[in-house]
């Protein structure tokens, strides 16, 4: 794929995936291209392919058509070593199957960046301390993940990407067990790592409203293929979002006075049809 | 962080050391500490000798190596199958080896020649090895580990059967025997058997060691390991490979010796935690000094009877995890 924009991290063509055994397929006829340094969000509504598209980005499952590049090169051919040193990802869940520590797992991020012998550098552990502070859960370094909170323990598996110095950070639904303060503090941190550190960040979310405040470009998913791709305003119209979502909603303006102010916020109505 | 690893394991590595001095000195014949320092520095009487050099430091060096690929080969099962009720017999290994053992034994094979038993052991294990992993191989999606666990159960229910067929028709002497080589001993011990098994084992269980953080990886789940720079097919398969090479030749040369595969490494993790690369070279070193122990006390305790070592493997290693078990962080 060297015709790809040199700015371009992610270029995904005409990808369709069916899964074994599943009459239609999750994904039909979708294409996108993510830009260096962007925050660019899948949105869409449960079942509309966001998880399958975010497994064949990372090379997980693999297209029955169509293709998706990383940097150039086909996602099945990075060398899966080569691969975690350029992406960081944040999983929806993991198991916790032995007890471990916040800070073994965190270290585990390094691992795609060690020798044979697996000997921490100052470096690495450098980079293993500036994530847990970043993730705010140095306090809870020395604690087990299974004794965390929900919130708690999304913020490790924040932390554990983020100690992988990635040029690229994927994220699916990382917030969905967090409170307000520590919701705003990871889109905070996501805006950012990809203003400021040049990063290119991949989000899955239900937030649409977060989504459509932080993200440079929204792509919304419906039934496996693309409903709408752009940037917030483009995408989020009242039409649209009634179309994919199937409820009635109105598309307002957000009134803050920050950098994120007029960013489209959708407000869902009740079922009462006076309201509408 | 690596020099307090390094001191655990040496830690574990004299408490071995103890128990293998203990085990050297404690017998029939009892031998002061000083006398047994004497032999292996090459001096000492001409008895202690023969007992020290022929009889008692090749079944110790037996029981250390067979402790150590037990307990290696559970930890890393457990890490495979993310199950902590893994152990090493529970993929079929030891099913597929006591068939080959009771069979020779019964065919009268290991009357005639007595090293036919182990060889015609170590081909039933593999033999289960294979079949298993026949069966949890998909073509296009790789090894699962779920169908892994179960394969293995199936099979080892079935080698069962045909063990219990074979000796459904087996003499009272012939399926005496049999019984008692599953059971478990050391006692067939010699310096070519540990010499042989030592040559074996030493390149599957560095191949192991390699496999520790991928191991990390796994446990948390094959996704993660994946996007962590995981060859995620190729960990799983040698890791179910070497561990089971290990578990087929331990049995072959001792029976099955239960409960150092499951307790060993548990014990370390509630010590230490889960680190792969603190858990295997330290279930390596536990294992086989608690089997070693294990086996001074089944030889001594009840002599000049012998107890079947399992039973102190079990007896000792249950309550000993209990408590543990009841103190600790899981």
């Amino acid at each position: 794929m060297s015709g790809d924009r040199a700015t371009s991290v992610f270029a995904v063509r005409h990808v369709r995936f069916r899964y074994p055994g599943a009459g239609r397929p999750a994904l039909d006829g979708v294409s996108f291209e993510v830009a260096q340094g962007a925050l660019y969000s899948l949105i869409g509504p449960n079942g509309s392919g966001k998880s399958t598209l975010l497994r064949i980005l990372l090379g997980s499952l693999r297209p029955d058509q169509g293709s998706v590049a990383y940097a150039g090169k086909s996602v099945t051919q990075w060398n899966r070593r080569a691969f975690a040193r350029q992406i960081g990802v944040v999983p929806q869940s993991e198991e916790m199957t032995f007890p471990l520590t916040v800070r073994e797992m965190v270290a585990m991020g390094r691992y795609p960046h060690l020798g044979i012998l697996g000997r921490m550098s100052v470096e690495d552990r450098e980079s293993v301390e500036d994530a847990l502070r970043r993730c705010d859960v140095t306090e809870l370094a020395d604690r087990l993940m299974s004794q965390l909170s929900g919130g708690e323990r999304q913020r490790a598996l924040i932390a554990r990407a983020l100690a992988q110095r990635p040029s690229t950070l994927v994220l699916d639904e990382p917030t969905v067990s967090l409170d307000i303060r520590h919701e705003m503090e990871i889109f905070e941190l996501l805006a950012e790592l990809s203003k400021d550190d040049g990063v290119t960040v991949v989000l899955v979310t239900h937030h649409i409203n977060l989504a459509a405040r932080y993200a440079d470009r929204l792509l919304l998913l419906a039934g496996g293929s693309v409903a709408a791709e752009g940037p917030p305003e483009d995408v989020l119209s009242r039409e649209t979002v009634e179309r994919v979502y199937e409820w009635p909603v109105m598309v307002d303006r957000h009134p803050g006075s920050g950098w994120d102010a007029d960013a489209p916020q959708v407000i869902p109505l009740s079922g009462d049809p006076r309201q509408q | 962080m690596i020099a307090r690893n390094a001191g655990r394991l040496l830690s574990l590595a004299l408490l071995a050391a103890a128990a293998l001095v203990a085990s050297i000195a404690l017998g029939a014949a009892d031998l002061p500490p000083g006398d047994v320092l004497d032999v292996l520095l090459g001096r000492g009487s001409e008895p202690a000798r023969t007992i020290v050099w022929s009889l008692r430091l090749p079944r110790a060096i037996l029981a250390l190596q067979v402790g150590a690929a037990l307990g290696l080969a559970g930890a890393a099962f457990q890490a495979l199958l993310r199950n902590p009720l893994a152990e090493p017999y529970v993929l079929g290994v030891s099913g597929g080896a006591a068939v080959g053992a009771v069979a020779a034994v019964v065919l009268g094979l290991s009357a005639a020649a007595p090293w036919s038993l182990p060889i015609a052991a170590l081909a039933g294990g593999l033999i289960a090895i294979g079949v298993v992993l026949r069966i949890a191989m998909h073509a296009t999606r790789g090894m699962d580990t779920r169908v892994l666990l179960l394969a293995g159960v199936v099979v080892g229910a079935f080698f069962n059967a045909v063990i219990l067929l074979l000796l459904t028709f087996a003499s009272a002497e012939t399926f005496r025997s049999a019984v008692f080589w599953m059971m478990g001993s050391l006692a067939g011990a010699s310096w070519s058997v540990a010499l042989l098994l030592g040559a074996y084992l030493a390149p599957a269980m560095a191949a192991l060691f390699l496999m520790a953080r991928p191991l990390n990886l796994l446990s948390v789940g094959e996704e993660t390991a994946l996007y962590l720079g995981t060859p995620v097919e190729r960990v799983k398969l040698a890791t179910y490979v070497l561990a089971s090479l290990l578990v087929a030749a331990g049995v072959a040369v001792s029976g099955i010796i239960g409960f150092v595969g499951l307790v060993v490494p548990h014990a370390v993790r509630l010590m230490w935690g889960s680190d792969h690369q603190l858990l295997l070279p330290a279930s390596v070193l536990a294992g086989g000094g608690f089997l070693l122990a294990a086996d001074t006390v089944a030889r001594t305790a009840a002599a000049p009877a012998e107890l079947p070592v399992g039973v102190i493997t079990a007896l000792v290693g249950v309550p000993l995890f209990i408590v543990l078990l009841t103190r600790r962080r899981l």
